[in-house]
């Protein structure tokens, strides 16, 4: 593999941000779930395939660690196309779970992020409480799995359909199995879109989740006005992006008001340092970038080095140290 | 992002995969029914092959996403170097916004994306088919089979002749050209494949690339199969991320084995063998199951060059 190395740069001019004194060490080390992370930058499960497709730009290890694409017990062919609408500050995405399954991303996948030497948070995905079982179980003492992530929105074949992150006796239900098969911390995946999102968080956190991503996307639906088609194959699918930070945001700190000792895997919009921040003062202990990802290949790297330099202008020396600072108006 | 100033270049230096560049607008104008524009990126230039792909990022009100422009020209020496060429329609705000850039503005380019045109391994004539704006790629592909002495012919097709992009590039590039228009305005009234036959018997066509809307890569993908010519296709689908990870730009491939695998436009193409793409499984239109058994449905072992013969892989 080749070495990461930013060209330089062939004008005069500096990079944004780059200008200025060398700076001051900061602490960017955070724990997540009992996973000491060099710093938090994390990537979000769908928005970075398996890793080696983003480390053709940068060694991918930068990252605090990866969150790879859910995988599921047997290969997945995934929905037909479109599977994308673009939206205002967002996209709805429907792929409908596409990966190779368990036994090929053991064989294939997980074995380059193993040689690379990455921090490797494995997201699984099911239809039934059993295949949330059988892929935690073949997960077990696999080197580089620092964490599983439970992506509990999905549906519920056992349950008429019904997304399991929507009912707190289903999530406890995948979260008791996986705790039971497990040897490694395990984050559950939690959907905005319920009435209580405080309720369901502490079902799974008495069912053994050591702590919450929080969000997966927000269902939505475009329609093409002069065709009347949906603009998904599927009809409905996940809002992501800025759109749904706000979302996001108010999610983790409900959250982490209702359970403040329960860590937290903020995601969903985060782009820029400033939206990093807003998560860890809301609550949560590190950051997934999904989408950001989209429209700059480079966000991870950029956000790092950002948030370093945010934290040194601040004389703030620790990250953690901001987690869970929200300033009262009065 | 938002860059604002051209000259940064972020990637790999020892590989000729893809970086991020800002670079300078030298040139934004109406090319026909089209429109061409020119920037300055010597990376992307020098690592570039025909049938790739650039990912420009754009600020139009209500957009998020880059927009995925193939590569029309680009220049590796002599004056113009490092200059990369794309052609666009102007369907969309996130097109409509990059009409409206200026000379000298600059843009965030990623690039350059996907899969390249497989060269012939060994002597052959090559039919380059492109419809619309799909003639684009071509130009860059003609170049190079010419420079390795190969014979190239095109049929480009469009919906009048207002839209046949750069007529007098196309003839330039090649031994011979065929027009066809929907209208009859210009050349062959009808379709790409109504000159399909004649241009094949007359040039001896042995190999056929193809770019353009997914009916006519589909048309000439069939054609090319009733005469068991290998045919590599150029696909534009939508895309979200165009580095491989989103998962959205899939379409189906056939297997070896006979399974249909959703395959990424944008890491596994935009260029596919044309043999190879399912488009009667359609998995474009309809849902589930996954993979298909069909043990009746062989594709017939072509008796003339086979794509192992042409490309040197199967
Ligand atoms: C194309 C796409 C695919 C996704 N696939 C998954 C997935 O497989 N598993 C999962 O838990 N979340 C998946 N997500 C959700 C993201 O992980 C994330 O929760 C969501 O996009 C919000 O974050 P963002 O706004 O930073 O993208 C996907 C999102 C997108 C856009």
């Amino acid at each position: 593999m080749s070495e990461v190395r930013r060209i330089e740069r062939t004008d005069a001019q500096a990079p944004r941000g780059a200008e200025g004194p060398p700076q001051p060490a900061v602490d960017l080390t955070t724990d997540l779930a009992g996973v000491a992370l060099d710093n938090p930058i994390l990537t979000a499960s769908g928005c970075f395939a398996a890793g080696a497709e983003m480390d053709r730009f940068y060694d991918v290890t930068e990252l605090g660690a990866i969150v790879v694409k859910s995988v599921t017990p047997e290969p997945r062919e995934g929905l037909p196309t479109p599977r994308m609408a673009e939206t205002p500050s967002g996209m709805l995405n429907a792929i409908g779970l596409q990966n190779p399954g368990i036994d090929a991303w053991l064989e294939h996948d997980l074995p380059w992020l193993q040689r690379k030497g990455a921090k490797v948070v494995a997201s699984i995905a099911g239809k039934s409480v059993e295949d949330f079982r059988e892929v935690a179980r073949k997960l077990r003492r696999h080197a580089g799995i620092v964490a599983i992530e439970v992506n509990l929105s999905c549906p519920n074949v056992d349950h008429r359909g019904l997304v399991f992150a929507c009912s707190a006796r289903d999530s406890s239900e995948v979260i008791t199995a996986v705790r039971r098969e497990s040897d490694v911390p395990i984050l559950a995946k939690l959907t905005s879109d319920v009435t209580d999102i405080v309720a369901i968080a502490r079902a799974v956190v008495d069912a053994g989740a050591d702590g919450l991503t929080l969000i997966n996307t927000v269902l939505g639906m475009t329609i093409d006005p002069e065709t009347g088609r949906p603009g998904l194959y599927n009809t409905y699918g996940g809002l992501s992006g800025p759109a749904i930070r706000p979302i996001a945001v108010r999610n983790v700190h409900q959250v982490h008001q209702a359970l403040p000792e329960v860590p937290i895997l903020g995601c969903g919009g985060a782009r820029t340092v400033g939206d990093v921040v807003q998560f860890l003062r809301a609550g949560a202990s590190a950051v997934s970038v999904g989408t950001a990802t989209f429209v700059d290949p480079f966000i991870g790297p950029t956000l790092i080095a950002e948030l370093t330099r945010w934290l040194a202008d601040r004389d703030i020396d620790r990250v953690a140290d901001l987690i869970g600072t929200v300033e009262p108006w009065s | 992002m938002m860059a604002t100033r051209a000259g940064s270049v972020r990637g790999r230096t020892d590989t000729d995969g893809p970086v991020q560049v800002t670079c300078e607008v030298l040139a934004r104008r109406r090319e026909g029914a089209y429109w061409l524009l020119s920037i300055a990126a010597p990376t992307i230039a020098e690592r570039a092959r025909p049938g790739q792909f650039v990912n420009i990022a754009v600020e139009a009100p209500g957009t998020l996403l880059r927009r995925p422009f193939s590569i029309a020209r680009v220049s590796k020496r002599g004056m113009a170097a490092g200059t990369v060429e794309v052609v666009f329609d102007a369907h969309g705000p996130g097109t409509a916004w990059l009409t409206s850039v200026d000379v000298h503005d600059v843009v965030d380019v990623v690039g350059p994306l996907g899969t390249p045109f497989p060269i012939p391994q060994r002597k052959v004539s090559c039919l380059l088919i492109g419809g619309g704006y799909g003639v684009a790629p071509l130009f860059f592909l003609a170049d190079e089979l010419t420079r390795k002495g190969l014979r190239v012919d095109m049929i480009v097709g469009a919906a009048s002749q207002d839209r046949i992009l750069n007529a007098i590039e196309a003839k330039r590039l090649t031994a011979s050209v065929t027009f066809t228009t929907d209208d009859g305005s210009y050349g062959v009234h009808g379709r790409v494949t109504d000159a399909f036959d004649e241009v094949v018997d007359r040039c001896g066509s042995g190999v056929v690339y193809a770019c353009g809307p997914n009916p006519m890569l589909r048309a000439v993908s069939e054609r090319c199969r009733e005469r068991s010519i290998p045919v590599q296709v150029a696909v534009e689908e939508h895309m979200a991320c165009g580095i491989g990870v989103c998962f959205t730009c899939t379409l189906p491939l056939r297997q070896k084995d006979g399974s249909v695998r959703m395959k990424r436009a944008c890491l596994d193409g935009p260029v596919f063998n044309g043999g190879r793409i399912a488009w009667e499984e359609t998995r474009f239109e309809v849902g589930p199951p996954i993979v298909v058994d069909d043990d009746e449905e062989e594709l017939p072992e072509p008796p003339r060059p086979t794509d192992a013969d042409v490309w040197g892989d199967a």
